[in-house]
């Protein structure tokens, strides 16, 4: 069995309004940072986990994001994967 | 009512499964039974209240946890079999995580949580959630909610307005729903799910009793 690394990374759709985002938006500018053109806030998940190679991990985690991790109605995500 | 009796389901989490009990039964004299989220047998109940409440802490997004109990497994077949089911608030986003309503439910537009009485137009009475309402299109019910905000993709809204999904719209939309959106049905329209709390207007010394009918409602074949 090998082991892996997976970073998933869910964030809200482009076309999806993240109120959140705007108001840590504000507040960094009211931080004094400037050029700041956009904002927006998503999720990092982390999950180490154990399967036979590459391909039968990714199956996995894609059915994970799919399902579970990010509601595709709202959210894409991505990944990325490491092997330990 | 003879022996029908509404479910209503608990998650860790849940806290206005006693509201709604309470107005089935004291204001409306009808039978309840309390559902354990990891019960999946629904034999001895006739339709299935999922109230309002923070299910599983609304971890990772708001009714996601809930989706995968064993009762919410079960439920596809008692949607399947016409049975009534009313999702309120956290009821309303677990219906949609699970796929029996379509779009999402996210973070009000102001980032507030929002706690007030709204005005909303009954848009459809699809199922017969609204019959009636006293001939009034326009009732008052309470909100209480900070992830409110209905959200689906234009082909999804087209698909709303053209099978007459829509039951309930803000007149004053207070947390930047698509269209206005507080409530929908299945087309089946066995299936509504609404941000309002219908069992907290139940009895006019608290407010009003606008929330009446659409529970009563639940008992209708």
């Amino acid at each position: 069995m090998d082991q892996f690394a997976v970073k998933v990374f869910v964030r809200l759709r482009p076309s999806v309004l993240d109120p959140a985002g705007e108001a840590t938006k504000s507040a960094s500018i009211k931080l004094g940072a400037e050029g700041i053109k956009s904002l927006r806030i998503g999720k990092m998940i982390e999950v180490k986990i154990e399967g036979n190679g590459e391909n039968e991990v990714r199956g996995k985690i894609d059915l994970l994001c799919d399902r579970l991790f990010a509601n595709t109605v709202i959210e894409d995500y991505e990944y990325s994967l490491e092997k330990l | 009512m003879d022996n029908f009796t509404v479910g209503v389901v608990v998650f860790p989490g849940s806290n206005c499964d006693r509201d709604v009990s309470w107005a089935l039964e004291g204001c409306l004299d009808i039978r309840t039974k309390y559902l354990w989220h990891e019960s999946s047998d629904l034999s001895d109940v006739d339709a299935i209240v999922l109230p309002g409440g923070f299910s599983y802490g609304d971890y990772l997004r708001c009714g996601a946890i809930a989706r995968f109990s064993p009762l919410i497994n079960a439920l596809d077949e008692f949607v399947k079999s016409g049975k009534r089911v009313l999702g309120i608030c956290n009821g309303f986003q677990i219906l949609t995580e699970s796929g029996f309503l379509p779009g999402a439910l996210v973070a009000n537009k102001n980032l507030n949580f929002i706690c007030d009485d709204v005005e909303l137009d009954i848009v459809s009475s699809k199922g017969g959630w609204f019959n009636n309402v006293d001939e009034k299109q326009t009732i008052k019910l309470p909100i209480a909610h900070g992830e409110g905000r209905y959200h689906c993709d234009s082909d999804t809204l087209k698909k709303l307005v053209d099978n007459e999904l829509i039951a309930l719209r803000y007149k004053n939309n207070p947390n930047g729903s698509s269209f206005d959106i507080a409530g929908i049905t299945n087309e089946k329209g066995n299936v509504l799910g609404l941000m309002p709390h219908p069992e907290r207007a139940c009895d006019e010394t608290i407010g009003g009793t606008d929330g009446l009918f659409t529970l009563k409602s639940l008992i209708l074949k």
